[in-house]
């Protein structure tokens, strides 16, 4: 019964891909329309993916720690040993307030005026760059390290991560909503395909119908052909989004390599590409069984 | 086998098809029916085949009754029945072979098995050298004949004819007739309609009449 029912899916299988290959220009024209639909959120996420990988590896927080002004040296080591036993912190810098002085007076467009203090008014000061996490961890994080002894302040430039991090949200959103209106397109444009389809297959499914077919039988060709032409448009829309990050990874050496950075965009994983075609294949099976269950039942012989 | 009882048919725009009608055929049987156009004798088939619903009464077949019948259960019970439709319903776009295997596909026969039985039944009707014709190259008569390979290829037990010599020449009426003897001859009910009385001749076989659908006894 089993061998029966799978030989009876593997005709109608077979049998769609020979309409699909047979299909007029316009069904062709239909799943190509998919298939970009598809591309441009598929594009986008690829590029805001992209941009976060990048964030992540080379944008690390960071936080400055001002010292009291009478800190002893031996103070500052035990401050360096202890940031070391912290797992959050990456790496810490420390820059002594002579130095940050002479860094003042180089960028300072009135080296004159500071010249002139009568004493350094910069304090020590440790430049740690800490772990991308949680904004709450960030900020307890930095409240902890303000209630050492020693430190008189922690600055820690949360507005331009935070920024940082919305922009990037911001990217996800658009990904999301631009996802959702293509599916509602790709739904739409399945539904007409199959409306159409249905139309010409009119004598088929009403004979059928006399003769004594179950209603997933006749369902099943058009399910099967909304499937495969969703696949069709995944396959489509990958290949736009491969072609596309070629083109621009092409621009991109070019243009970087003038600022001695090697950087390129990393095309769709494997992963993702599949499931992308998943998704599409479901999109256009939902679509099929949207439109066969809105217009067979019209057919009644 | 069937058992018709207090069957009525009343179109929405009032037309009466049916009126009160009550009849017994039993299995194995042969029957024509026969009254001028108009008289019912298509909705009564169809209403067999729950292709019409009766307004009111109850139709038996092997004990079931069809007009109670569930929608999802009416392909089962036209699987039993093999029909010849009056205006044929062959599918256009594939050949006479396929036309055929169509109630086997739909019944999920397994293909070998499907193939004999397609040519089994296109020799019956003697068409089995046009088996990869398409329907529109066939005459009247061979398209005729394509119908009923393709109403007998799942071997049912209910034969239901809706004027199956409607257009035809006296002879090649003759030799439809025969050929649904031949299927009653092995067992198979019988039930055509036609409103060409010349062609009952002198039957043997039952004649049930319809005029304006009320059943003359």
């Amino acid at each position: 019964m089993i061998r029966i029912w799978l030989a009876q899916h593997w005709f109608v299988l077979v049998s769609t891909l020979k309409r699909l290959v047979a299909a007029p220009i316009t069904t062709l024209l239909s799943v190509v329309i998919m298939g970009i639909a598809l591309s441009v959120p598929v594009s986008i996420y690829v590029i805001v993916e992209n941009l976060r990988l990048v964030m992540n590896e080379k944008n690390h927080p960071q936080m400055t720690l001002f010292l009291k002004h009478d800190i002893k040296q031996e103070n500052i080591d035990k401050i360096q040993q202890d940031l070391q036993e912290r797992p959050q912190i990456l790496g810490s810098e420390f820059i002594a307030k002579d130095i940050a002085l002479q860094q003042l007076l180089e960028k300072s467009e009135l080296p004159n005026a500071v010249k002139n203090l009568p004493r350094n008014p910069l304090p020590d000061a440790f430049v740690i760059t800490v772990r991308d996490d949680s904004m709450d961890n960030l900020r307890e994080l930095q409240e902890t390290l303000k209630s050492w002894p020693a430190i008189e302040f922690v600055q820690f430039d949360s507005e331009w991560i935070e920024r940082l991090k919305a922009l990037l949200q911001l990217g996800w959103s658009i990904v999301l909503m631009i996802v959702a209106i293509s599916s509602i397109a790709i739904i739409a444009v399945m539904f007409n395909t199959i409306r159409l389809q249905i139309a010409t297959k009119r004598d088929e499914i009403e004979i059928s119908k006399l003769i004594g077919a179950t209603d997933p039988f006749i369902r099943r060709p058009f399910l099967y052909f909304g499937a495969l032409q969703g696949l069709t448009a995944g396959v489509i829309a990958w290949s736009i989004v491969f072609l596309l990050i070629h083109l621009i990874n092409e621009q991109l050496i070019v243009f970087l390599h003038f600022y001695g950075i090697d950087f390129f965009l990393e095309p769709l994983s494997t992963e993702n590409g599949l499931s992308l075609l998943f998704f599409s294949t479901l999109l256009g099976w939902l679509g099929a069984r949207l439109s066969v269950s809105n217009h067979l039942w019209q057919i009644e012989p | 086998m069937i058992t018709f009882k207090n069957v009525s048919k009343r179109y929405p725009n009032g037309y009466i098809a049916l009126n009160n009608i009550n009849l017994s055929i039993n299995a194995g049987e042969m029957v024509f029916l026969t009254g001028h156009s108009g008289a019912g004798k298509s909705t009564l088939l169809k209403s067999i085949a729950a292709i019409e619903r009766p307004t009111s009464g109850t139709i038996t077949i092997s004990g079931q009754n069809i007009a109670q019948l569930k929608p999802s259960a009416i392909p089962f019970l036209r699987r039993t029945i093999g029909i010849v439709f009056q205006d044929h319903k062959l599918l256009f776009d594939r050949n006479v072979f396929d036309n055929v295997l169509l109630p086997l596909q739909i019944s999920n026969f397994d293909t070998h098995t499907a193939a004999s039985r397609v040519r089994a039944a296109l020799d019956k009707v003697g068409l089995l050298k046009k088996e990869k014709a398409m329907p529109i190259t066939l005459s009247g008569g061979e398209r005729q004949r394509l119908c009923i390979a393709r109403a007998v290829v799942h071997r049912p037990t209910l034969l239901i004819a809706d004027e199956p010599t409607g257009n035809l020449d006296i002879a090649y009426g003759r030799d439809i007739m025969s050929m649904f003897t031949s299927f009653n001859q092995v067992g198979v009910t019988v039930i055509i309609s036609t409103h060409d009385a010349s062609l009952l001749g002198s039957t043997q076989h039952r004649v049930l009449s319809l005029a304006q659908g009320n059943l003359l006894v």
